[in-house]
């Protein structure tokens, strides 16, 4: 018996029922951001434009994939004590990399991000999925939960940048995409929405919508 | 003396680093259920933040900045390690809350009682190591000022916390719509005081 379910394990396939679970669990049920409430700040902070969203998300992506990787590479040669150090080195290493291919190919975006690529290193996403995954877990699963969990994250991203940049500045990744004709007839931007505050708000009701739509996440309390 | 104070005003109030750059996001939400907590929380990154951010200023200042190591000699002024910076922060942040916790456990056991948990935790808190950032991004011109900052930033993390926390337990008492209870209903009162907090915007110190 135990062979044969030794013998599953190790046949199963990349792309198991189990793992795309891991992979697909976090852009909606388990999204880090709406229902773990991880890695709020840089959503806040970083999207006025679809521009620096996307790499932002890009950014979270790869460090994730690549920090769950590396730790759960290393899970079993990590003592305890002193993980929390090992965990914020591997991520640092990463981050600085990151930072480094930015700073090369896209100057201007990255001036525009400023200190939120340094602050990927603290962002509680990655540390929480690192602390509640990747050390028990192997490589692959592992790997999987980063992609996910950063796609979860990437997606509220996305939206909230989508609709900051949509009405406060009328444009789309740059372009202009409210017609001339509509600002004839009186239309303004909502400059509100550029403001930090908007941010907020926005994300609340994007977690308002998410949980009248998926009423087991509703909070009882 | 008196610019040390315009700093420090204008780190808790225009440039408050929860309401103008939500740093510190994640234990903000998480913590401020109960006032309690949420003072215990507060007084712990008030005290880190101004220990870490003079202690990263004297990094920058002397090991990470471009012919910051002249003082070993002058075949050094042009090393540039500021590419180490992001690693070389985060290790003396995790350092030294390490280090606040043990010092703190010796001398005050009654403080160590009641900062709890929270000690530990603000390693990964982002406002800490924001801080020393937009410390680095300032170029501030000596070490009261950084200091300054540091202490500046604490409070307006501290006033926020407490804040939302006193607004927490009273709505508990309010009829919010079932999907908006808890995450989403406290979203859009930080955004709310986020709106207020901006009446300081433009305020020239």
């Amino acid at each position: 018996m135990s062979e044969t379910t030794n013998n599953n394990t190790q046949k199963e396939p990349l792309f198991s029922k189990k793992n795309q679970k891991l992979l697909s669990n976090p852009l909606n049920k388990d999204n880090p951001i709406t229902v773990q409430v991880l890695g709020i700040c840089s959503v806040l902070a970083i999207t006025v434009q679809m521009k620096t969203s996307l790499v932002m998300a890009i950014s979270v992506v790869a460090v994730m994939g690549s920090a769950n990787l590396i730790i759960s590479l290393l899970r079993k040669g990590i003592p305890p004590r002193i993980r929390i150090i090992v965990q914020l080195t591997v991520i640092a290493a990463l981050v600085i990399l990151v930072d480094q291919i930015l700073k090369a190919f896209v100057y201007d975006v990255s001036r525009q991000l400023s200190v939120f690529v340094g602050l990927i290193i603290t962002n509680c996403i990655i540390m929480g999925r690192l602390e509640a995954f990747a050390l028990n877990n192997k490589p692959w699963p592992s790997f999987l939960d980063g992609i996910g969990n950063a796609a979860g994250y990437a997606w509220v991203l996305l939206a909230v940048g989508f609709f900051r940049e949509l009405l406060g500045s009328g444009s789309l990744f740059g372009y202009q995409v409210i017609p001339n004709a509509f600002y004839d007839f009186g239309y303004e931007n909502n400059g509100f929405m550029i403001l930090p505050p908007m941010a907020l708000i926005t994300v609340g009701v994007i977690i308002w919508v998410h949980r009248s739509r998926e009423r087991d996440l509703v909070d009882i309390s | 003396m008196q610019e040390l104070i315009n700093i420090f005003v204008k780190s808790v109030f225009i440039d408050n680093m929860v309401f103008a750059y939500f740093l510190g996001m994640c234990s903000y939400l998480a913590v401020s259920r109960t006032v309690n907590t949420s003072v215990g929380l507060g007084a712990a990154v008030i005290f880190v933040l101004g220990i870490t951010v003079p202690i990263n200023y004297l990094l920058e200042n002397f090991v990470l900045g471009r012919g910051a190591l002249s003082w070993l000699g002058p075949q050094f002024a042009g090393v540039d390690l500021s590419f180490l910076t992001f690693i070389m922060f985060i290790a003396t942040i995790a350092a030294m809350v390490q280090l606040v916790e043990m010092i703190i456990e010796k001398a005050s056991p009654t403080l160590y009682n009641s900062l709890g948990i929270f000690l530990p935790l603000i390693a990964v808190n982002c406002a800490i190591l924001g801080g020393s950032l937009f410390m680095q991004e300032r170029n501030f011109a000596n070490l009261a000022e950084a200091t300054s900052f540091g202490l500046g930033s604490g409070t307006g993390f501290f006033l926020a916390i407490i804040g939302i926390a006193a607004i927490r337990e009273k709505i508990r008492y309010s009829n919010v719509p079932a999907p908006l209870r808890g995450l989403g209903i406290t979203f859009i009162l930080t955004g709310l005081m986020g709106i207020a907090f901006m009446s300081f915007m433009g305020i020239e110190l």
